[in-house]
């Protein structure tokens, strides 16, 4: 279950606590996040909603390690994220983060297979078990017969599924998807949180999700709210209390 | 490996640009080569000069000879082994334009000073028996298509008057760079046609001494012996004196190291502002490389992997073009007479490119090396 209270459950897989993030624009100094709290279980799928400039990208590179907090602590499966060094920080990525960008950030010279490989390319696999691995995925999200195409030879959609194909293909801890039907029409977007839904109810995956749209913030379990650098429930979906919506 | 088609791919993302940068190496390096060639082929002299052999002329110039009776006293002094002797002829075949070195050599000792330069025994035998006979230089011959029992006739110029000569023999060198452009006669010739006043004269010694250590020593024994003569002598190395040839042609070591810098200096410029825009285009492909897992150390790798990869293909398509070049011959049709690139020329010059691509890489794969994710990200 989703908790913004700071209490933790015992199964948390993600805990956050007292979480600040300062920038410098100039001489001004804005406090983005200011001591959030923020408990999240296994299989949960979890929107953030907010206006522009709330926080809530730097929340998501927060959690996903790409960015370091100005205080407060991140725990994910019991690893303290927060003062790692920067080596092992991208060796903590590579094998428990799976990231979903809104403009997709696909290599445009590296095939769909390709694409989706990359990742692998940082474990020990052999390369017939990549291509296993690469192909039971693009089967996942529907593009096992666009495999060899490149980005630019297909649609939106397509593209942002390939997103998700590389995002899970390393078998991440949890998925963190930025605004990831924010660049896409409706029939794709709905497609595309299909496929996420899909990946939380049948594969079990944690989700993280910044978005702007409540029509897609509705799909997950629960949504929060950035208010004044900190996280408030705004609506959880029936039934999905604990253990996202099993 | 397993990275490679990573590193390939982005090779060819722009494949006109990676057209263009691998053509910079190639014409830099390709004149890299050409340069190579030019410095050997005007220093040459040096590098196939014998380090046991002295040439003694005369004090006042080359062109002014020296006594035929100075060999005897020569040789008296201790620690000489074998001289030889040569005059200039300075023949015109068919046309000025096709000149190549003409000597009357002393056939007696020819062979054993220049033993690096080899004649096989039956056709030197031929050149003996008849007074008018020539051996040529295997370069030279390819050069004119002569063949052994050709007939050549020259143009005298210091000794006025059609000379003919029958092609007796070919001469190899032993090393590569060994000059195979020259033509040989019998000095008897020469002097049957020689006007009085140069009777008994040659135009240089070439001496073989025993011990490289003793050149001063000797050298000054044999000036010392000559001074006040009407005949003063310049003793010095073979290489002291191939020296001095290049010298008179000016600073030609400098002229090709200042082309040579200029041409590496611009290549650096051009290939480095293109691995900086190679890299600048893709900062949201790199961030992303970094948040799926790249190490900085993996992304910086790419970057130089690119960068060297241009460099060596290009590098060593423009040296393989230059190799190609001299395989053809020396177009200047014997003015360059070590015309070849060697082994060493090609190392060097791979590893300036090499160094070149290193050095136009590391500035853009720092960049992306020290590129934090949550900035690229936000710019994409």
């Amino acid at each position: 279950m989703v908790r913004v209270n700071g209490q933790s459950g015992s199964s948390s897989l993600v805990t956050v606590r007292g979480l600040d993030k300062k920038y410098k624009r100039g001489s001004e100094e804005i406090h983005v996040l200011q001591g959030l709290n923020l408990d999240v279980d296994p299989g949960d799928f979890v929107a953030f909603m907010g206006p522009s400039g709330s926080g809530k990208t730097t929340l998501l590179n927060l959690l996903g390690g790409l960015d370091v907090p100005s205080a407060g602590s991140i725990s994910v499966a019991g690893d303290e994220i927060t003062h790692m060094s920067s080596g092992k920080l991208t060796q903590w990525r590579a094998r428990h983060v799976g990231f979903i960008f809104q403009m997709y950030n696909l290599i445009p010279v590296l095939t769909a297979f390709q694409n989706v490989e990359l990742p692998l390319l940082l474990t020990k696999l052999s390369k017939g078990e990549r291509r296993k691995h690469v192909e039971a995925v693009l089967s996942i999200v529907g593009l096992a017969d666009r495999m060899n195409h490149y980005p630019r030879q297909l649609s939106g959609g397509q593209e942002q599924r390939v997103t998700i194909a590389r995002a899970i293909v390393s078998d991440p801890t949890f998925l963190l998807c930025d605004e990831p039907t924010g660049d896409l029409d409706r029939r794709s977007a709905d497609e595309i949180m299909e496929l996420i839904l899909r990946l939380v109810k049948e594969h079990g995956k944690t989700v993280l999700m910044v978005t702007h749209d409540p029509v897609v913030a509705r799909k997950a379990d629960i949504t929060l709210h950035l208010e004044k650098g900190a996280l408030v429930e705004a609506g959880r979906v029936e039934g999905a209390t604990a253990g996202g919506a099993a | 490996m397993k990275f490679g088609s990573l590193i390939f791919a982005n090779l060819f993302r722009k494949k006109l640009r990676f057209a263009l940068t691998i053509g910079s190496f190639i014409v830099a390096l390709f004149l890299f080569g050409l340069l190579a060639v030019l410095r050997g082929s005007f220093g040459g002299g040096l590098e196939v000069a014998g380090v046991d052999r002295l040439v003694i002329i005369n004090r006042t110039s080359i062109i002014n000879p020296v006594p035929l009776s100075y060999r005897d006293k020569i040789m008296q002094i201790k620690g000489t082994k074998e001289i030889t002797y040569d005059n200039w002829f300075g023949g015109v075949y068919q046309d000025e334009k096709n000149f190549f070195a003409q000597f009357a050599i002393d056939v007696d000792n020819q062979r054993q000073v220049f033993n690096e330069l080899q004649v096989p025994d039956d056709q030197w035998n031929a050149f003996l028996k008849d007074r008018q006979a020539a051996i040529v230089g295997a370069a030279l011959a390819k050069r004119f298509h002569w063949k052994v029992g050709d007939r050549i006739p020259l143009k005298g110029t210091i000794v006025p008057g059609t000379w003919e000569f029958n092609i007796a023999g070919i001469y190899h060198g032993k090393r590569v760079q060994d000059d195979e452009t020259q033509f040989w006669f019998q000095h008897a010739y020469y002097e049957e046609r020689m006007p009085e006043r140069l009777k008994g004269l040659v135009g240089w010694y070439t001496l073989r001494i025993n011990n490289p250590d003793d050149a001063p020593r000797i050298s000054k024994a044999i000036d010392d012996e000559f001074a006040n003569s009407p005949y003063e002598t310049r003793t010095e190395t073979e290489q002291a004196f191939a020296s001095g040839w290049v010298k008179q042609m000016g600073n030609i070591e400098g002229l090709i190291m200042t082309i040579g810098i200029v041409v590496f200096f611009t290549l650096l410029l051009v290939t480095g502002n293109t691995m900086a825009i190679a890299v600048r285009e893709r900062t949201g492909e790199l961030a992303v490389l970094k948040a799926v897992g790249f190490s900085d150390g993996a992304v910086l790798t790419f970057v130089m992997a690119e960068s060297l990869l241009i460099a060596f293909v290009g590098g060593a398509l423009g040296l393989a073009l230059a190799k190609l070049f001299t395989l053809g011959g020396d177009p200047t049709h014997g003015l360059l007479q070590f015309f070849f690139l060697p082994g060493s020329a090609i190392g060097v010059g791979l590893a300036l490119a090499l160094l070149i691509g290193a050095a136009s890489g590391i500035l853009p794969a720092i960049g992306a090396m020290r590129l934090r994710v949550v900035d690229a990200l936000r710019r994409v």
